[in-house]
């Protein structure tokens, strides 16, 4: 607990917030607890989940979002995932997809461990992306104003990068029962509207 | 005799190669040099974001080759087994062996020498480049990514390309 801050939000309520304003858009959820949440709440063939590869959410999202420039890409991260993917933050900055939106739900520990702390509490992640050149950034803690920005970034030219504070509590939700190789075909369905050979 | 990089790469655009993203090595230095004239290559900063690029990629629809040096698979050996052989997520393997001959900077020689093994190890199919034998190399690494659904590795010795 971090009494200083208030309470949090919790990251399941914040991640399904943002799964409520989608309609088309692809999603990555990065591994652990996000993408058992963000099943659990509401699992789409838009979504895809990764089981292991810690740290290249990000990095899977913009393979996407490259390679389907019309359609809006979601990387729902983590701050132990982009922390031990920093670099891709500099990728995307230099490429600045338009249609990639970054959310990285911050709790400041690796959550799917067993709660070690991480480095975020010390380090502005969302400085981190500033500086490496993403359009838009933001820090929020309150869930307003988490569905305020997620949906202007919804509708922003990206690359946009928005950081939400939350609780350690992870939800007592079931693994994704998807199979991987299932999920990618699915996904990659949804994603090119099975125009693929 | 060489292979032309120009030639090489028109042969990987042929058999349906369209997107391509790595980290350089001298020895693929003519390859990515062509690519960037075509406007094909995206640079990464790691070799397990290049894979990870390449599996979103795949799943959008493209058909991709990731460039690297040798000791980048030490890089990018987790995603590789976590996320592509998981989840069958194909993309063409062009890495730099050096060290092969143990005729390299120290720090290429361990990985020089045990490449292979643990290409097999992990289970990615892999074959050496062969100038005399290029159009059968490309054509079986597209045979591995459309049957077989995963990595492919074709392994470049120095002086194979010019």
């Amino acid at each position: 607990m971090r009494p200083e801050e208030g309470v949090l939000t919790s990251r399941s309520r914040a991640i399904g917030a943002v799964l409520e304003l989608l309609t088309n858009e692809l999603v990555v959820v990065c591994n652990g607890f996000p993408s058992r949440e963000a099943y659990a709440l509401r699992d789409r063939p838009e979504n895809f989940y990764m089981i292991g590869s810690m740290g290249i959410a990000s990095a899977i999202g913009l393979g996407v979002a490259l390679a389907q420039p019309s359609r809006k890409v979601v990387v729902l991260d983590g701050d132990g995932n982009v922390l031990m993917g920093m670099g891709t933050l500099a990728t995307v900055g230099a490429l600045k997809p338009k249609n990639f939106i970054h959310i990285v739900y911050d709790n400041e520990v690796y959550g799917s461990t067993g709660n070690q702390p991480t480095i975020s509490q010390s380090v502005r992640l969302e400085q981190v992306a500033k500086a490496a050149g993403y359009r838009n950034v933001e820090r929020v803690r309150e869930l307003d104003d988490l569905v305020y920005e997620a949906r202007t970034m919804l509708k922003q030219d990206g690359p946009s990068f928005l950081l939400v504070k939350v609780s350690e509590l992870a939800e007592d939700v079931g693994r994704v029962e998807i199979e991987p190789a299932a999920m990618t075909r699915r996904f990659r369905e949804a994603a090119t509207g099975g125009k693929t050979s | 005799m060489p292979i032309p990089s120009k030639d090489f790469v028109s042969l990987l655009q042929e058999v349906g190669f369209d997107f391509f993203t790595g980290v350089p090595d001298s020895t693929l230095g003519g390859v990515i040099a062509t690519l960037i004239e075509r406007r094909a290559y995206i640079p990464a900063v790691r070799e397990d974001e290049a894979v990870g690029m390449a599996a979103g990629a795949y799943m959008g629809g493209k058909v991709p080759v990731v460039l690297m040096q040798n000791s980048g698979l030490g890089t990018s050996l987790n995603a590789l087994i976590s996320l592509n052989l998981i989840y069958l997520q194909p993309c063409l393997l062009l890495i730099s062996w050096r060290g092969h001959d143990g005729n390299d900077a120290p720090e290429h020689l361990v990985m020089g020498q045990v490449m292979t093994q643990q290409l097999d190890l992990v289970r990615i199919p892999h074959r050496t480049l062969a100038a005399d034998s290029v159009r059968e190399d490309v054509g079986w690494a597209a045979q591995v990514f459309m049957k077989q659904r995963v990595p492919a590795a074709l392994l470049i010795k120095k002086g194979v390309l010019s």
